[in-house]
């Protein structure tokens, strides 16, 4: 007979919990709260703010219903084939959300700009190039990155529908249609708004692909707008009217995309592992599935490549500046790590009482990288120089901002362990502290190597809140490169996002296998 | 002396009567069709669940709200009773101090209980390492250093084949003769309740019967029982 947990008091500390949500949630509403305080005409939003708005929302709408309408042909040839490589090649799909974004920025410039590859290719058989910066540009940035984060979840969909049931489907002669119409569709009719829910929502918030790509008033994000506000007009006023705006907007996004992924689970484990199909056997299928997984890794790999093989070439005479700033992103990672593990622990254990906590993702999802900073950058202007706090604000906002994915994958972990072993701890005795170091870190250990590697790898690579706080003199490894760029040191820029990939992906993979240790 | 005094147990729209007294070192076995509430009874007794009203009374003293850990007994539950990322070692030291910060004597008294079940040199091997069971047996050597009164068995042994359970049910009649420690054990099988047990007591119809003797139960049964037997 099942008890229910809610009965049963299990030794686990969760005051800090408590604590570490109400620290997080302060710093998102607190930051906006300043933020608003600040700004003397606070209410009205002026033409270019609606541009800003407008530009926002049509190229996330865009984005997030390209990224979908190509991943499921994608995800559909990668369900139903099974070949060499498949497993290396649905890994790689999880890449992009490690992938530092001026790093991906500077694999398309490669491939898609003025002197890229496709315009050469263009150029021969006279036509113009693609105009990469502006809509176009941001678009295909995004496409770029959530292409693979649409197919994973679309391809987790269809990777739980039972093997009995194609084994069924094959028996009873399913055709392609019958097959998309009582297996596939179903499922897809459930995923696919949950992936483009989230996707939108990401997009939202898009600041360093803007940055990098965009710019000009015509194709200026919100975040992008309140980084120009603060930063070029220090115009607070302003800066505090589009972060509401902008809080408003990916909050009401974030919500969306939560009630469309309810009940769908996290990062597709096991999709590895192929389901033997039956269908598609006839030739048009064969040749479609293979020319969508061609042209997805194409897409996906030669940008990275172009970045490799130019960086490989330079990296040897990188200036020492790149060197100074790697060292100083790994700090920053660190610290990111650091934090991440403490609250994502914490607030873990205390969802398992309190449910409502795990809200607290929620909000985080919601929050703005750039509001947050505005915020934080007027509260310590007064009593220290912004700059000397550049690392720690980068390392906080990035912990916030992996902080939903964390929680995803580890307050699940937690209550499993709390209805397996919780009885059990309960008979023998447990006191809080024993429960946490014998029983939860160990068994919680994958998940908990994963959100720390995922908050440090995302803190190294991020170019968002730093660009509002660095100063001339110090900057962190994707500020440096974003510098060379704007300098035209195209083959320094490309060997330092050669190393700040190889760092990102290292700390990454340094923590998840601290995590996959003998587990 | 363990005692139920008008106790009532309700779970959701379920409910269950018990009002009984047995001796602590007995061996007594809980039989009734499934879903009757025998599992219920026993983690009201583990302290898992507070009865809606009534008391358990232990030789003369109230443990209705005690804290699963200051009761008399310890619990074998139907899975999960080894933590699987511990050695053996490690998971029968915390029937003697969850810390784990052990003295030399405490160790020792780990290694006897291994060699008592048959497990000698096994000590640091993880449970997925053993067969079925011996994961029982490990996990009746942490019962063993828990030097409780009192064993509640939830069907532990249900997975395992039918002559290893004999031998585990076997083994749980010596080391209670060795310590004196009674024993309840929910059982849907009348058989593993002949083999351990001298009494029985039926939970069925929303009530908790007192003890009878399980031989008086098996060949006299009454009628909500005999179905299930199918007698």
């Amino acid at each position: 007979m099942a008890y229910r947990a809610q009965q049963l008091n299990f030794p686990i500390p969760s005051g800090f919990g408590l604590g570490a949500a109400a620290l997080v949630a302060a710093l998102i509403l607190g930051t906006l709260g300043v933020v608003a305080w600040n700004a003397p005409d606070a209410g009205r939003l002026g033409l270019s703010d609606w541009v800003a708005v407008r530009f926002t929302v049509s190229q996330a709408f865009i984005s997030a219903a390209l990224s979908v309408a190509f991943a499921v042909p994608v995800a559909r040839a990668l369900s139903r084939r099974n070949f060499f490589g498949r497993g290396v090649l649905i890994t790689l799909l999880g890449a992009p959300f490690l992938l530092p974004v001026i790093v991906a920025v500077m694999g398309l410039l490669a491939v898609f700009g003025r002197s890229g590859w496709v315009s050469q290719a263009l150029e021969l058989i006279g036509l113009p190039p693609i105009p990469i910066y502006g809509f176009h540009g941001v678009v295909i940035a995004h496409v770029f990155f959530n292409l693979p984060l649409a197919t994973r979840i679309i391809l987790q969909g269809w990777a739980g529908i039972p093997a009995e049931r194609f084994r069924l489907a094959a028996q009873l002669g399913f055709t392609s249609r019958d097959m998309v119409r009582h297996l596939e569709w179903p499922i897809l009719k459930r995923t696919a708004p949950g992936a483009f829910a989230i996707i939108f929502a990401i997009c939202l918030s898009s600041f360093a692909v803007a940055l990098t790509l965009g710019g000009g008033p015509r194709a200026t994000t919100v975040e992008l707008a309140i980084y120009q506000a603060f930063r070029f007009d220090f115009d607070l006023g302003k800066a505090a009217r589009l972060a509401t705006l902008q809080l408003a907007m990916a909050g009401s996004a974030a919500f969306l995309a939560f009630w469309a992924s309810k009940g769908q689970g996290g990062f597709g484990k096991g999709l590895d592992r192929a389901t033997q199909r039956w269908d598609g056997a006839t030739r048009v299928a064969r040749m479609s599935d293979v020319a969508f997984i061609l042209i997805a890794s194409l897409f996906l790999l030669v940008p990275l490549c172009a970045v490799g093989a130019r960086g490989l070439a330079a990296l040897p005479d990188l200036p020492i500046s790149v060197w100074i700033s790697a060292w100083l992103s790994i700090k920053v990672a660190a610290l990111s790590a650091t934090l991440a593990f403490l609250f994502s622990i914490s607030i873990a254990l205390t969802a398992v009482r309190f449910a409502w906590v795990e809200s607290v993702g929620l909000l985080a999802i919601a929050a703005s990288p750039l509001v947050i900073g505005t915020g934080l950058f007027i509260v310590i202007f007064p009593f220290a120089s912004p700059q000397d706090w550049a690392m720690v604000v980068t390392a906080c906002v990035n912990v916030v901002m992996a902080l939903p994915f964390a929680l995803r994958v580890l307050i699940p972990a937690v209550q499993d362990v709390c209805e397996g072993y919780g009885r059990l701890s309960l008979s023998l005795g447990f006191s809080r502290w024993a429960m946490l170091r014998l029983v939860i870190l160990p068994r919680v250990r994958g998940p908990l190597g994963f959100a720390i590697g995922l908050a440090a790898a995302l803190s190294m690579g991020d170019l968002g809140v730093v660009a509002l706080f660095a100063g001339t003199s110090e900057a962190t490894l994707p500020l440096q490169i974003y510098r060379l760029m704007g300098a035209y040191r195209m083959d320094a820029a490309a060997g330092a996002a050669l190393l700040l990939a190889v760092l990102s992906f290292g700390i990454f993979w340094i923590c998840d296998s601290w995590g996959r240790r003998d587990a | 002396m363990l005692e139920l005094k008008d106790v009532e147990l309700r779970q959701g729209s379920f409910q269950m009567a018990a009002d009984m007294a047995l001796d602590g070192d007995t061996k007594v076995a809980v039989i009734g069709p499934s879903g009757a509430g025998k599992s219920t009874l026993l983690m009201a007794l583990a302290g898992f669940l507070h009865p809606a009203q009534g008391a358990i009374v232990w030789s003369g003293v109230d443990i209705t709200k005690a804290a699963p850990k200051d009761r008399p007994f310890s619990v074998l539950f139907q899975d999960n009773n080894l933590f699987p990322h511990m050695s053996i070692m490690q998971n029968v030291g915390l029937g003697i101090r969850p810390s784990l910060r052990l003295s030399a004597a405490e160790t020792t008294r780990i290694h006897g209980a291994l060699e008592a079940v048959g497990l000698t040199g096994m000590g640091a091997r993880k449970p997925a390492e053993l067969s079925g069971g011996q994961q029982s047996r490990a996990a009746l050597a942490r019962v063993l250093v828990q030097r409780k009164s009192m064993l509640l068995l939830d069907e532990p042994f249900a997975a395992l084949g039918p002559a290893l359970k004999v031998e585990m049910l076997d083994l749980v009649a010596k080391l209670c003769a060795e310590t004196g420690a009674g024993v309840l054990m929910v059982s849907h099988d009348p058989n593993d309740a002949e083999r351990l047990c001298n009494q029985a007591i039926l939970v069925a119809g929303g009530r908790a019967h007192a003890p009878v003797t399980t031989m008086q139960l098996l060949n006299n049964p009454p009628a909500a029982l005999r179905s299930y037997l199918g007698k």
